[in-house]
Order: structure tokens, then C-alpha cells, then sequence
């Protein structure tokens, strides 16, 4: 039987991948990124492999018992601590936003603006809404589209 | 919050036939409200993301104001959302 309890350690990689994944990978598709459901299922993979780990770093036949239940306490606090920065940061933390209730509703009017476009020339919304497009056909709307900040 | 030049680079290399504007006192942004102050890196100003579909009288005929900002629309709800405007 192996002396190293590959479990605790195992299970404490696989939630930093968990954690880090959402962020680099899976924020690029909108089917894993709305609800982070491949996230949490390789949390529950690292639950799963930490009750394991911890079962037997608790088990009498350790060759040096104190050391395996710190070792197996600390890697699952750790562990824990990931998940539960990864539940404050996608769901919590995204979530604080402002109320705005000033901005505009159905049926009010757009507030206007002008603002610079790629080359530097003055855009004003009026003109985005009568500026013919695709030969002489006027716009039939515009959509405003305010992303967070910075690509 | 891009600068125009910025906002060209990106519009180049990949590809966008639409227009980017840059709001980099976020005018616009505080005129619709959706200013989300100290969010953004080094505690600069971001806009709470939102999508605003108006007809052509400049009426808003739908709004996505997302309520968690991982969320955004999806292309094939603004294409339902545009079918309002024929």
C-alpha cells in the first residue's frame, strides 16, 4: 500500500484547476460561463477525492498519524477556502452592481450623446439613427451595446 | 473606457464592421446611469454592462441590464429583441 496520500493532495490541485479554469477557459463560452455548472462539477470532484484523502490520513495505520491529520486538515481548508472564493467571486462579487435606476427604460427616450469613434471623429447618436445604411435605407434602430470598461 | 486608438487596434484585428466609441470620461455612461464607480483595474471607473435596443425615433424598445456581469446577452436574444423593430 502507498505511503503517500496522493488523495488530499489530488483533491487540493484539482480545486485550484477548478477555481483557475472558470477564468481561463470556460469564461469563453456563454454555456459554462453564465452558470459555471463544469466549475462546480470539478468541486464536487475534489470533495469527493478529499473525503477519501481525508479518511485515510484520519486512519490508524498512517506511519506518522500527527503528521498525516495536519497535513490532510490544512490541504482541506485550503481547499475550502478556493471553493469559497470561487462562489464569493462568480456569483457574489459579480453581482454588486449599481441599481441604476436612472437609466433608461421601454418606451422613454435615448439620452443623447456624441462621442469619438475609432478615428477620432465626433459621433452623436442622432446621427447613428438617420446616417443610411447599406445603400439609402435608413436604420430601422440602433443598439447600444455598454460593455464594462476595457477589453 | 478605451481610448479611440485602443478601440481601433482591436476593431482591426478582429474584424468588427461596427462602429466603437470611446467614452473615456464616461459621459454617456453616467447619462444612462450605468456607472459603476472604483470597479474597474486600478480602481478606474467601468460601465455596469447593459444593452439598450432603440427604434428608429430613438425610443428604447428593450433593455438587458445584466444583473451579474459574467452574464451577457446573447446574440440570438438581441436578434429576437430586433424583430420589435420591423
Amino acid at each position: 500500500m502507498k505511503k503517500f496520500n496522493w488523495q488530499i493532495w489530488a483533491a487540493f490541485v484539482l480545486s485550484l484547476f477548478a477555481f483557475i479554469s472558470y477564468f481561463l477557459l470556460f469564461v469563453r463560452f456563454p454555456v459554462t460561463r453564465d452558470f459555471p455548472w463544469a466549475n462546480l462539477l470539478l468541486f464536487g470532484a475534489a470533495v469527493v477525492l478529499m473525503f477519501f484523502g481525508l479518511r485515510r490520513a484520519f486512519s490508524s495505520d498512517r506511519t506518522h498519524p500527527l503528521r498525516s491529520k495536519i497535513a490532510g486538515g490544512v490541504l482541506a481548508t485550503l481547499s475550502v477556502v478556493v471553493l469559497g472564493l470561487f462562489v464569493f467571486t462568480v456569483f457574489i462579487f459579480a453581482r454588486l452592481l449599481p441599481a441604476s435606476h436612472g437609466a433608461p427604460q421601454v418606451g422613454q427616450q435615448a439620452p443623447a450623446f456624441t462621442l469619438a469613434d475609432t478615428t477620432g471623429r465626433q459621433v452623436s447618436l442622432s446621427e447613428l439613427l438617420s446616417t443610411p445604411v447599406n445603400g439609402s435605407a435608413l436604420p430601422k434602430g440602433v443598439l447600444l451595446i455598454f460593455y464594462r470598461g476595457y477589453w | 473606457m478605451d481610448s479611440p486608438e485602443e478601440s481601433r487596434d482591436l476593431s482591426k484585428q478582429a474584424g468588427y464592421t461596427f462602429t466603437i466609441l470611446s467614452d473615456p470620461n464616461a459621459e454617456a455612461i453616467r447619462r444612462y446611469d450605468l456607472l459603476h464607480a472604483g470597479a474597474g483595474i486600478s480602481g478606474h471607473d467601468v460601465a455596469r454592462p447593459a444593452e439598450f435596443l432603440l427604434d428608429a425615433s430613438g425610443t428604447v424598445r428593450w433593455i438587458n441590464l445584466t444583473e451579474n456581469y459574467w452574464v451577457r446577452a446573447r446574440p440570438e436574444q438581441i436578434l429576437e429583441a430586433a424583430k420589435l423593430l420591423k
